[in-house]
């Protein structure tokens, strides 16, 4: 990509027509995608294996999952970067300054899907907010949704599982930072801030702001390049790795190998699923093809879907980052109320479906 | 002489912020005292919500990722 990208004579197209450019690009993707199946297929039937065995059946999985997965991913991360820059964390937080319980918890859970958010700086960003009179648990509701509903799962389920999957990790994951959110606004736990937090929020801003400039296509249109190189340059490695492990399973596990203890029918299959998933620290790219291989096999999927939330959303990382400004007592509720809720998600999944 | 400071804390995002202003200054010949703000007290006071920030003699002009090049420049010309 970084070849064609310097070309100068793209450069310029680029910068002149960025949006003639996406549209190729797009129907370049398009090309692509509908080729990659027949090209499995293709590349397994001329090497030297039975076309029944189970090593044609995990290697044309591979061919085929690898480079879909990646392909689409590309695609949603791209989308992303160019939503980034109509929503900037400034814009999100005078969106959300000084809103009632309830909505203010449901627009932050929102907004925290699109708005760029970095755990290294949730320090400055939960200051912030509370500066700017957003209420403790709409912060809240922000903090637990930008990590744990992000592009990188949401591309993920939707390429894997389809479409379906992807709405209700979405919506499940947006009740969860609603309702949480919501519980901790109530509980009235602003004395359970650090001391020097609580000084902050009364104290001036002491530095000017300038006014940031309007956005061009272009501009936009890099943003999303730049998103690609960083986020989909940084896990690509784990999306092969888990999709061969994923075909692994799928051609050497037998059906159902996993139904008799993580099945609807075992109901400690929730808590237990989140009890691992909680210290268990990885990104979506590394956690989600080992989830579609449980699937697979016949795992319940209320008991994956909460498995894959406490993973994503609760990370001893960002506890650590949160901890300067939160007491522990704070933190235990925090991490207790979303564990709650990631629970019950398990739960209501596994008797409703 | 500008004043610029680069705050953040410790993110490879914020070295390579820094490295590319020093960078840029010295190819276009401008002088210019560069400090890093660690202190997340110090970056919160001055309103920033995302870092790695960068404040040019007292205001904020820009937070969230490393800047470009041709942003850079247009902030020291």
């Amino acid at each position: 990509m970084s070849a064609s990208v310097s070309s100068p004579s793209l450069h310029q197209l680029r910068a002149r027509h960025p949006l003639l450019v996406v549209a190729l690009a797009a129907v370049a993707w398009w090309l692509v995608y509908r080729q990659l199946e027949p090209l499995s297929f293709a590349i397994v039937g001329r090497l030297p294996l039975a076309p029944e065995s189970h090593l044609a059946g995990a290697l044309q999985f591979f061919l085929y999952d690898a480079p879909k997965v990646l392909l689409l991913l590309t695609g949603v991360v791209f989308l992303m970067g160019v939503v980034h820059t109509f929503v900037s964390p400034e814009k999100t937080r005078s969106l959300l300054a000084g809103r009632r319980v309830g909505v203010g918890n449901a627009m932050a859970a929102l907004l925290g899907v699109v708005t760029p958010f970095c755990s290294c700086s949730a320090v400055p960003l939960f200051i912030g907010f509370l500066q700017a009179g957003v209420p403790l648990g709409v912060t809240f509701s922000f903090l637990i949704a930008a990590p744990m509903v992000n592009e990188v799962a949401l591309g993920l389920l939707f390429s894997l599982f389809g479409w379906r999957i992807a709405l209700l990790y979405l919506a499940m994951g947006l009740l969860v930072a609603l309702v949480a959110g919501v519980v901790i606004g109530a509980l009235g736990l602003e004395g359970w801030l650090e001391g020097w937090v609580r000084e902050l929020q009364a104290a001036p801003v002491v530095a000017g702001h300038a006014v940031g400039q309007a956005w061009t296509w272009s501009e936009r249109v890099d943003s999303g390049v730049a998103h690609v190189r960083d986020i989909v340059g940084r896990v690509w490695p784990w999306i092969v790795g888990g999709v061969a492990v994923g075909a692994g399973i799928h051609g050497f596990v037998p059906q159902d190998f996993l139904a008799a203890f993580m099945g609807r029918d075992a109901w400690w299959a929730v808590p237990a699923a989140v009890l691992v998933g909680v210290p268990l620290y990885t990104n979506a790219a590394g956690v989600i093809p080992i989830v579609q291989a449980l699937l697979a096999k016949g795992a319940a999927l209320g008991t994956v879907l909460a498995f894959m939330m406490s993973v994503i959303a609760l990370s001893a990382p960002e506890l650590i980052i949160l901890r300067k400004v939160l007491q522990p007592r704070l933190i235990a509720v925090f991490v207790g109320v979303v564990t709650t809720g990631i629970l019950l998600v398990g739960f209501a999944f596994n008797h409703l479906l | 002489m500008k004043h610029i400071k680069v705050l953040g804390k410790g993110c490879m995002n914020c070295k390579t912020t820094l490295a590319r202003i020093d960078e840029r200054a010295r190819k276009l010949g401008v002088e210019v005292e560069l400090e890093k703000v660690e202190d997340m007290a110090d970056i919160v006071r001055m309103g920033v919500l995302s870092t790695p920030a960068v404040v040019i003699d007292g205001v904020v002009v820009h937070s969230g990722g490393v800047p470009s090049p041709a942003a850079i420049d247009g902030w020291l010309r």
